[in-house]
């Protein structure tokens, strides 16, 4: 019977994922000197998953990798190896290589072998440190049966006597005869001896014993191998016939049947043993066949979620409710003539809640934990403060808030970014901590909790906070800020999410070289969020993060536009004013400039840009809604205000092309399509209005 | 046709060995843990018992202990999934009541070949 064993390597990954965070999570928390036993029970055990799995699925590598991992951990639990730091360091790396070994097991791809080996290797050193028995006992248990191989040919006598408990073993003797008999030619005498009178008689005691002749060419190993579960449960003697020597089974290891292949002295491979190993052989190539028909599998594979089941059923519970709404509002059509508004105006209501609920739902299958992002600092924080010579807690709160995968997986780089910062330019070092009267450790808190119809993230630390002075003096230096100029604190505070801003003392390998914040703010507004900056000299920063829990959905201001609804994203807003025409600057033919508090903003007239006929030409009769993109402020000028309303949002690319200026379009309440725009592609178009992308755009609109 | 007890707290070898015994027309019975296999044996009768060694709640040597203590599983055949380094293992198991092992990594045919020979 053959079996395809690759169908179980999708699970077979999964689960070594996860137990690797297991791993990597408990090693993290271990205590340094006086470790909990269950916590390194659970590293182990799930070490010990990993290497038996890879094993059965054929992952030679990644189990002989895991295989010295466990051989240290085991001693870590059996406490016969002291649990150091050092020893956890040499553990982490290796549970990074095991992830890297599995990712290009399941991707088909290639792992650097030089770095495992270096790791590798690193493991052996440090089991050679300590104790290397149990490697030498295996040595010995695969040699011994070897040594003990009889030369000779005659029959075998085998003397088969069970101990009386051998039925509550739940070994069969007649299952051992059947399988001697298989072996070769054999002639069994049954011993009856030990049978008590009748009433003595217990059905459950074994009396009776066996002779068995058997072939000579039989393989000893292959002999031992049968009575291999029980030899302390029989007196069991191997003799050859023309021998006076009594090869006791009991007095020699009983060869494993997969260190009995692998034993130097047979040369002459047993018929049994040469059948077993040619099983392996073929099952060796049946494997690396798996792992190829796998690796194509995964990778021209979709990404996949793995959805909580209490979702799903809520989903279809819903659906169950939307059937019954549906068939009661289709009654209507048959009730010919006569109508129950009431009926009906119920109906639509529900069918009103049933849609809401529906869509809720159905967003929340693409909500994950976001302890899916956090879950990695634990470990981040560890490596850098040790870096750093500083002692920094991490806090994570609220890790059970849920958010869209697709922003969950783009929010990790800016998470990463920022947390390193907090260590690196946020917490003091502990002299400095201690000088300041505060704890030699700092605290670096990341929180998570869901507020309105957004994920607010935050990353806040007790550290040095922000210097105003340094910050001011260092943008005048720059030329950021004008030398007579005088910003307020939070005006301050922002002049580090300026492009180039940098003020680390020397560019570390840790924060980077200054190309920091201002990325952090880019991909912050990409996925249309905002980021805040709450810090406090002497005291700490906090930075906040505030992101839509979806990318599907977005809430937008609608804006006319003569017979045109246009819909501007709520968090690109700054302001909205009447516009007054004084403070108009006409600068070239098609450049106007709004003087702003002091500042000189572009005027976007969005009937220019999209070509169309607008109600009004002059600024005084519409409003400047004032929208800030990539770093630039412009005045769009639309006709009116129209409501705010969440919208749905349709790619245009998809289902159109790219349009410069426009994000996405979205269909309103009315049937009507509306296009929603892109703040950062507004500006930039009118800066360059010229452009062939512009003509295109006349056109689309 | 004889039902076996699966007990592993991996899911994908749960999945092989309940995949791979059911190709072959045997009922089975899946628990994750000891606690769990336990409850299952007492509220059903098993006819072989398949566990994994290491297991949270209750490892596979303490649920053989204990379901050779009930009756109707004095003399039921149970294996315990040992990897090679496991000897001192393969002892404790069969102190505690195991009739044998099988070593992992195994394949298919030769859990078959182990089941079918318990079962005759």
């Amino acid at each position: 019977m053959s079996i395809d064993i690759a169908q179980f390597h999708q699970v077979f990954f999964e689960e070594s994922f996860e137990g690797l965070e297991v791993m990597e999570s408990g090693l993290i928390d271990l205590e340094i000197g006086r470790p909990d036993s269950e916590a390194i029970n659970a590293i182990f055990r799930a070490a010990h998953s990993i290497k038996g799995g890879s094993g059965t699925f054929g992952f030679t590598a990644i189990s002989d990798f895991t295989h010295v991992l466990e051989t240290l951990l085991d001693e870590m639990r059996n406490g016969t190896r002291d649990v150091t730091r050092e020893a956890v360091d040499v553990l982490l790396l290796a549970v990074d290589s095991l992830r890297e070994m599995l990712s290009a097991a399941r991707d088909g791809s290639d792992f650097d072998a030089a770095a495992v080996a270096e790791v590798h290797d690193r493991l052996e050193e440090l089991l050679k440190l300590g104790h290397g028995e149990s490697t030498a006992v295996d040595a010995a248990d695969a040699t011994a049966p070897a040594a003990a191989a009889p030369a000779s040919t005659g029959a075998w006598l085998i003397r088969f006597v069970p101990h009386p408990h051998l039925f509550t073993t739940g070994n069969d003797p007649v299952r051992i005869l059947r399988e001697l008999c298989a072996l070769g030619e054999a002639q069994v005498q049954a011993d009856c001896s030990r049978l008590p009178d009748y009433a003595e008689f217990d059905a459950e005691t074994c009396y009776l014993a066996w002779t068995i002749n058997l072939d000579g060419n039989v393989e000893e190993s292959a002999v031992r191998e049968v009575f291999e579960w029980i030899e302390d449960d029989a007196d069991i003697s191997l003799i050859r016939e023309h021998d006076e020597e009594d090869v006791a089974v009991t007095a020699a290891p009983v060869a494993d049947a997969t260190t009995a292949q692998d034993a130097p002295a047979l040369q002459v491979a047993p018929p049994v043993d040469d059948r077993r190993s040619g099983d392996d052989r073929r099952e060796g190539e049946d494997r690396r066949g798996g792992d190829r028909r796998a690796a194509g599998g995964s990778a021209s594979g979709t990404s996949s979620i793995r959805v909580d089941i209490g979702k799903i059923d809520t989903l279809i519970n819903l659906v169950g409710e939307l059937v019954i709404t549906q068939s009661m509002l289709g009654n209507f059509d048959e009730d010919s003539g006569q109508i129950d508004y009431d009926k009906l105006r119920e109906g639509l209501a529900q069918l009103e809640r049933n849609t809401r609920e529906l869509q809720e739902s159905v967003m929340r299958i693409r909500m994950l934990p976001i302890s899916f992002s956090f879950n990695r600092f634990p470990r981040l924080v560890r490596d850098l403060s040790s870096k750093l010579g500083k002692q920094v807690e991490l806090k994570i709160v609220g890790e059970q808030t849920e958010l869209d995968k697709t922003v969950l997986e783009k929010i990790a780089d800016p998470l990463v970014h920022l947390v390193r910062n907090s260590l690196d330019h946020g917490i003091e070092p502990p002299a400095d901590r201690i000088a300041a009267g505060k704890s030699a450790h700092g605290t670096v808190t990341l929180a998570a909790r869901h507020e309105g119809g957004n994920i607010v993230i935050e990353i806040g630390d007790d550290g040095a906070g922000l210097n105003p002075e340094k910050l001011l003096a260092k943008a005048r230096e720059r030329g950021l800020v004008g030398a007579e100029e005088i910003l307020p604190e939070d005006k301050i505070h922002e002049l580090i999410f300026h492009p180039g801003f940098s003020t680390a003392k020397e560019v570390s390998d840790v924060s980077g070289r200054g190309v920091g914040m201002d990325v952090v703010k880019r991909n912050i507004k990409e996925l249309g969020g905002v980021i805040e900056l709450d810090s406090k000299f002497g005291h700490g920063s906090t930075i906040r993060i505030r992101l839509p829990l979806t990318l599907a959905i977005l809430d937008g201001q609608l804006v006319r536009v003569g017979g045109q609804t246009y819909i501007v994203p709520l968090v690109s807003i700054v302001e909205s004013l009447q516009a007054q025409s004084d403070r108009v600057k006409s600068v070239a033919a098609s450049a106007e400039l709004y003087r702003l508090r002091g500042e000189y903003i572009p005027i976007v007239r969005l009937y220019e840009v999209f070509g169309v006929e607008p109600q009004s030409r002059v600024l005084e009769q519409g409003l400047l809604v004032v929208v800030e993109g990539e770093g630039q402020r412009a005045g769009i000028f639309v006709d009116e205000l129209l409501g705010q309303q969440q919208v749905v949002i349709k790619s245009l690319e998809t289902n159109y092309r790219r349009v410069e200026g426009i994000s996405g379009a979205t269909i309103l309440g009315d049937g009507t399509v509306a296009m929603i725009l892109d703040a950062g592609g507004l500006i930039a178009l009118h800066r360059h209005p010229a452009s062939p992308k512009a003509a295109h755009t006349n056109q689309a609109a | 046709m004889a039902n076996v007890l699966a007990v592993d707290d991996s899911a994908s070898m749960r999945q092989m060995v309940s995949f791979t015994l059911k190709g072959a027309g045997y009922d089975v019975t899946e628990a994750v843990d000891g606690q769990d296999a336990l409850s299952k044996a007492r509220s059903g009768k098993v006819d072989v018992v398949l566990t994994d060694v290491n297991m949270p709640n209750m490892d596979g040597i303490e649920l053989i202990r204990q379901l050779r203590g009930l009756p109707q599983y004095k003399f039921t055949p149970m294996l315990l999934l040992t990897t090679e380094s496991g000897a001192d293992k393969k002892a404790e198991g069969k102190a505690a009541g195991a009739t044998g092992w099988l070593v992992k990594p195994f394949n298919p045919d030769q859990l078959l070949a182990t089941i079918s020979k318990v079962l005759g």
